[in-house]
């Protein structure tokens, strides 16, 4: 049985899929933040595959067509780019300022961070392109030699962070323009938190994609440079 | 028929990019040469938004689900996470955070310096 079920394709898709569905009927019911589809479904799903002690590595393999999908979807991010750029050229001087001052936030508070909790370079760099789109994340590590599974993970986590967090934080800053809103989530929490962006609006959501892949080349350029500080 | 077609030229703009990917030595992801790449065909015209609006539509609406499976890897990363994790957790909160307070500001701020810049032309 245990074998059975730790190569069936259809039960990792099965559950994958099932406890997306639960997180949503409860986001539905509950209508409360950590009532989120993403968080529920992740903490099910690794729930079941502990409990059932399937290795990580067959659920990944299992699910492999899921994740195959990530690359299409996100190309499919310059149909809301390209439905709302008239906006973004009216306004294109607000967005790259947004995104870069993003980006430098970034890459100064994981500096001084780094700097208070006395982080070897090794961490240090790790940590830099965590607000940034996973897969231009694990190059940028590389690169830089850090540890490339912890930055999946921070990358992760800050993803998961924005898609929970964005919009009641916004309101509590007074962000409150839509455009702001998109590149404040895009820059902050990438593909993970656009996906929060688009359900807010169209114009939430084209910025959040902007965002995406403006950051990713951003970091690329200073995370090198801010390398070299510790 | 429809959503074939259309899933066939989302696919063929994905394979370009990984392509790219390829040959380019730079930590540039398939994804990002094929949403820019996509981009410039809307654009352009080359492909009109009608023949891949509702594919891609749909696959950016499941995009959510697409991230569970390498987020659920966070359970093999656990015993590397452990021996840091309060320096990794304050980095992580704080500077998303940050991240979002600053670009969200700084966004709406120049919006706003443009508007009463217009006004006073006006």
């Amino acid at each position: 049985m245990h074998e059975f079920i730790t190569n069936s394709m259809f039960f990792s898709v099965f559950l994958t899929l099932g406890a997306y569905c639960i997180g949503l009927m409860l986001q539905k019911k509950l209508k409360h933040v950590l009532a989120n589809p993403l968080l529920i479904a992740i903490i099910i799903t690794s729930a079941v595959l502990l409990l059932l002690d399937i290795d990580y590595t067959s659920y990944k393999a299992n699910t492999s067509f899921i994740s195959f999908l990530l690359t299409p979807a996100t190309v499919c991010l310059a149909i809301p780019l390209y439905e709302q750029f008239e906006l973004l050229k009216k306004n294109w001087k607000a967005v790259i300022c947004g995104i870069a001052s993003g980006i430098l936030t970034c890459l100064v508070s994981v500096f001084i961070m780094a700097f208070l909790f006395k982080l070897d370079h090794a961490t240090y760099v790790t940590l830099l392109p965590k607000s940034i789109t996973t897969a231009i994340g694990i190059g940028v590590t590389e690169e830089l030699g850090g540890y490339v599974p912890i930055t999946v993970a921070a990358i992760i986590l800050s993803g998961i962070l924005g898609n929970m967090f964005a919009p009641a934080f916004c309101m509590l800053c007074g962000i409150t323009e839509p455009i702001a809103k998109g590149v404040a989530i895009g820059t902050s929490s990438h593909a993970i938190g656009t996906t929060k962006a688009l359900e807010l609006g169209e114009i939430e959501g084209a910025m959040s994609s902007l965002s995406i892949v403006v950051a990713g080349l951003l970091t690329v350029i200073g995370a090198p440079i801010f390398a070299n500080f510790i | 028929m429809k959503y074939v077609k259309q899933f066939t030229i989302i696919a063929f703009i994905s394979l370009i990019g990984e392509a790219l990917n390829h040959l380019i030595p730079l930590p540039i992801p398939a994804s990002i040469y094929g949403v820019v790449i996509m981009f410039i065909c809307l654009e352009t015209k080359i492909i009109p938004l009608s023949a891949v609006r509702d594919t891609g539509m749909f696959l950016v609406g499941c995009m959510q689900i697409m991230f569970i499976p390498a987020t659920v890897g966070l359970i093999d990363t656990w015993d590397v996470f452990v021996p840091n994790w309060i320096a990794y957790t304050v980095v992580i909160i704080v500077s998303t955070f940050a991240v979002m307070l600053i670009s969200g500001k700084m966004t709406q701020a120049v919006i706003s310096l443009s508007k009463k810049g217009e006004k006073k032309n006006a």
